[in-house]
């Protein structure tokens, strides 16, 4: 579903990925693990081209998004991106924060938009919080909202950059639900993440990052029980 | 002696008031109007001027930079008597109220522009990020994401230039247009006085940008609450 190949990504002088070729298939999760400043977020972010790579193609759905003259914004109607931040928009009701992409950007009836919106916070319990501003909303709450924001949209893939990174530890696990119950429903999914026990859970492939590169990629059992990399090794030395 | 002045003055101010109170009004008028005008079409092209100068194209924003700073590093005065005499020369024939508030709104372009790039500055650029992920354009995501939530540092600072403009058009009785200064300038010529009908414009600019400064500064509370 989603190919990159050749990914460099340079900031002035720093080279923050080098080289980076992989591929993630329709219905798998990915997750994406490694040290802090090893590229993680930053290869994730060009997937929808946050991030525009120096360097290398990125082949949606057989489509060279990377390509002059492509309109990005297509593509990124059918990936949906949940930030380490949250960045629900404060000006907008719960429910309006979900509407306002598919009302503006796919031209959806408003009542439809409106059921849809209401079912989706149904379903991560905030159907009662439609009507209130973010403000309201502790981060647990935010970053539900966030993901159904971003389901709303109906994505094909989503993006999770770090969504437990910025919470209390008492909400990670109310947010890792939500993902998990997405992951039911064979949702294509790349996550960026600290939380080795959920990686290792809900994921069908691992890519540990280091300095750049994807130092190692495997099934959860190769990568957290037989590593090769020695790297790989120390990391989850410290982290386990 | 000191008392018979106060008097004389006092009574000067009495009698200048009484005959002359409609050139006040009137004075007052021109002067919002004149402000009005600036803040207004300076909003319409500072939002352009700032776009401008924040575009990723290095032309465009070299012109943004250089637009502001042309303006807002020479004197106001000397920008009106600019346009004063460049624009009948380039063919454009106006009245001096016209070419008054050529200068007045091109000079607060300027300053508004940078309100208006601060303002934008000032979301969070997940905020961006998040829109643009949705699939949201450039434009779109200023329309609903940006801008609604930069409008809440902009307002207090437009209606506070609004304050600072009324004070600004007096340099414009230079050219005689009938705002509160001029009014000043046709009573000292018609009467000889100077301090009287200086007091009494005096009192009326302060008042006038007292009391606005103190509405700017309950809506912004308000705003912020």
């Amino acid at each position: 579903m989603i190919k990159f190949e050749h990914i460099s990504k340079r900031f002035g002088s720093l080279e923050v990925l080098k080289d980076v070729t992989q591929q993630v298939s329709q219905n798998e999760i990915v997750s994406l693990i490694g040290p802090s400043g090893s590229g993680k977020s930053t290869l994730l972010r060009c997937m929808n081209l946050l991030e525009v790579p120096s360097s290398g193609r990125i082949l949606f759905k057989g489509e060279d998004i990377t390509a002059k003259g492509v309109n990005i914004n297509t593509h990124r109607q059918k990936m949906g991106m949940v930030f380490q931040h949250f960045n629900v928009f404060p000006h907008m009701t719960v429910e309006k924060n979900i509407t306002m992409a598919p009302v503006n950007v796919k031209k959806m009836d408003k009542e439809k938009a409106h059921i849809k919106a209401m079912e989706l916070l149904d379903r991560v319990g905030l159907k009662d919080k439609a009507d209130v501003k973010p403000v309201k909303l502790s981060g647990g709450q935010k970053q539900r909202l966030a993901i159904v924001r971003a389901m709303a949209m109906e994505p094909e893939v989503m993006l999770f950059d770090e969504p437990t990174s910025a919470l209390d530890p008492e909400m990670v696990g109310e947010v890792l639900e939500v993902i998990k119950d997405l992951a039911k429903t064979g949702m294509t999914m790349m996550i960026v993440t600290h939380e080795m026990g959920f990686a290792k859970e809900i994921s069908d492939r691992v890519f540990f990052m280091n300095n750049g590169v994807i130092a190692e990629a495997g099934t959860p059992g190769k990568i957290f029980e037989e590593p090769d990399n020695d790297r790989l090794k120390e990391f989850l030395s410290k982290v386990l | 002696m000191g008392t018979a002045m106060e008097s004389t003055m006092a009574g000067n101010i009495m009698r200048v008031l009484k005959d002359y109170s409609g050139l006040f009004v009137q004075g007052i008028g021109f002067t919002l109007l004149l402000a009005f005008i600036a803040v207004t079409f300076g909003t319409i092209f500072g939002t352009f001027v700032a776009l401008l100068k924040m575009s990723s194209n290095k032309i465009a924003s070299f012109i943004g930079t250089a637009y502001i700073e042309l303006f807002r590093n020479t004197p106001l005065l000397l920008q009106l008597y600019i346009f004063m005499f460049l624009l009948p020369e380039i063919g454009i024939n106006l009245s001096p109220f016209a070419a008054v508030s050529v200068g007045l709104v091109l000079n607060t372009t300027a300053y508004i522009s940078e309100i208006i790039r601060s303002g934008i500055q000032s979301v969070d650029h997940g905020q961006t990020e998040a829109a643009r992920s949705l699939g949201l354009s450039h434009v779109q995501t200023l329309r609903m994401v940006v801008l609604p939530q930069a409008m809440k540092n902009i307002l207090p600072a437009l209606a506070n230039e609004f304050v600072t403009d009324i004070k600004e058009t007096s340099l414009a009785s230079t050219f005689f247009v009938g705002d509160l200064m001029t009014t000043y300038r046709t009573i000292n010529g018609a009467t000889f006085l100077t301090l009287e009908p200086l007091f009494i414009a005096g009192v009326i600019y302060f008042v006038l940008s007292f009391t606005l400064s103190k509405l700017v500064a309950y809506l912004e509370r308000r705003l912020r609450a």
